[in-house]
């Protein structure tokens, strides 16, 4: 019973202990932001590297989303002899849901390692005690540019899925399943309203702020060596992939 | 230049630096041998900064560098350059960029002179044509020559060494010790060499200080060293299992 109590207040005081770097961290990496002279070269480097690199992959997942929900809703939807609210479910979903949350699990997975690896890496080389020892603060060369570059290309990239994923749909939709062009657009312009794709990019915005905040912490505090960079990749991408879903509910409790 | 006083650091609760008293004069070589995991880098992280002493005194110039903030840290270490053990070249950045970045960084020169400077560092560790290669590409020496390169870029009053020959052959080893030397007497710069290399000790050193236990047993010239009875010092110097230092 001892154990177990221990084995609670050890992960409880790694959770307070994790919880209270990354505020920390966050905190310093704003404060640097507003700190001349700015890192705009890092700054476009990482934005290149989240978003720029990021765009076949997203095209990818929103593609195939946007085809699947149209499958899925058709099914259903024929049911009660309402095919032409296909196009509205898919675009709805999204750009309300799926857009944002597949964006920020996909970038977590693919930018999201990196960073964490790139970071964990020049920490057990001694990278970053070189900077230290060169009078360059490492937060503000390597954390605030990755947390800067999430927030803005995330949700550039849920744009991009939003819009590829309602490519997906109206393909299947109108060419695979016969719905009438005019009536799938026409319905969708209907029902999708300015604020539901408003929303969805505050949501994107969040999940780039977790997924690359995570990256960095993890990343920056990684010990031991190789094994010890592999850790921190897999703990970034886990606990990003984990934190994006949970703040997606909360998010969209707030919001709709 | 540097005094040292009393320094106490453990982590955890392994003591790891125990009282360290020791004096580093400008424009010399001083070099700290002592055993692998006795607390070398420990102490040499502590003289620049990256580490904050339980206990103790680190005064440069008379201004203690354990009680400094982060801002007035960053300001004292404009004065220090280091070359670290693996180099710790950034690897995402040509060897030119690395070379250039703390200029960049800090001296506010122009592009087409900082050319010139990059040129002239590389020239003086004995690297030419090499600006455009990337650290992965270079041989463990050549890195060292680079990270030297690098920490001599903003002609700092002190550099530290971090076991500038461990990983290389002796030949390399040599040719290191010898650029040591060489970018010294042409600097007058403070060098403070932490290793275990005794051949490369007693080639560059002013002085040496043996680090043990925590403490520094023993310190003086080279000669000194050479007749010191100390059986500390002899067993390590002479690299013999058998003595008062246990091998674990």
């Amino acid at each position: 019973m001892r154990e177990l109590f221990e084995s609670v207040g050890i992960w409880a005081g790694m959770i307070v202990s994790s919880a209270g770097g990354m505020a920390l961290m966050l905190f310093q990496a704003i404060m640097w932001m507003f700190i001349p002279p700015l890192k705009v070269r890092n700054i476009f480097k990482q934005m290149e590297f989240v978003g720029v690199k990021s765009l076949f992959v997203v095209v990818l997942t929103g593609a195939f989303t946007g085809a699947v929900m149209a499958l899925q809703s058709y099914n259903a939807l024929k049911r009660f002899g309402a095919e032409s609210l296909v196009g509205p479910t898919v675009a709805l979903s999204m750009a309300r849901e799926l857009g944002p949350v597949l964006t920020g699990l996909m970038v977590t997975g693919r930018a999201g390692s990196a960073m964490a690896t790139e970071l964990g890496t020049m920490r057990v080389t001694e990278q970053i005690d070189a900077l230290y020892t060169m009078a360059v603060n490492p937060v503000k060369y390597l954390v605030s540019p990755r947390i800067l570059a999430g927030v803005l290309m995330l949700p550039v990239l849920a744009i991009v899925t939003d819009f590829i994923g309602v490519v997906g749909g109206y393909v299947v939709g109108v060419k695979m399943l016969g719905i009438n062009s005019g009536v799938y657009i026409g319905r969708t312009v209907d029902f999708v309203k300015p604020n539901d794709i408003f929303d969805g990019l505050i949501k994107a915005a969040v999940f780039g702020l977790i997924l690359s905040l995570v990256a960095c912490y993890h990343g920056f505090n990684t010990v031991g060596g190789a094994a010890g960079v592999g850790d921190s990749a897999t703990k970034s991408v886990v606990l990003g992939c984990v934190l994006i879903l949970m703040s997606d509910y909360f998010l969209t409790s707030v919001m709709f | 230049m540097i005094k040292i006083t009393d320094l106490k650091k453990s982590f955890n609760s392994k003591k790891v630096l125990d009282g360290v008293n020791l004096d580093i004069e400008k424009g010399k070589i001083t070099v700290i041998i002592g055993r692998s995991g006795e607390g070398k880098s420990v102490l040499i992280k502590h003289i620049i900064g990256l580490l904050k002493p339980d206990s103790g005194q680190i005064l440069l110039d008379g201004q203690d560098i354990t009680k400094m903030t982060e801002r007035e840290l960053n300001e004292v270490r404009r004065r220090f350059g280091m070359l670290f053990q693996g180099a710790a070249l950034f690897d995402s950045l040509t060897v030119g960029e690395n070379v250039a970045f703390p200029l960049r960084e800090h001296a506010g020169m122009p592009e087409a002179d900082l050319k010139e400077v990059i040129k002239e560092k590389l020239r003086l560790v004995g690297l030419k044509n090499v600006e455009n290669m990337m650290p992965a590409d270079l041989s463990g020496g050549m890195k060292k020559r680079v990270g030297l390169a690098r920490a001599v870029a903003m002609d700092p009053e002190i550099v530290l060494f971090d076991e500038p020959t461990t990983g290389l052959d002796p030949i390399m080893s040599d040719n290191v010790a010898t650029l040591i030397l060489d970018t010294q007497r042409d600097l007058k710069t403070t060098y403070i060499v932490i290793t275990h290399d005794i051949s490369l000790t007693y080639k560059i050193a002013d002085k040496v200080a043996m680090l043990h236990e925590g403490k520094i047993v023993e310190q003086g010239d080279v000669e000194y060293v050479k007749s010191s009875v100390n059986p500390i010092l002899r067993q390590f110097v002479e690299g013999r299992a058998e003595g008062p230092i246990k091998v674990l």
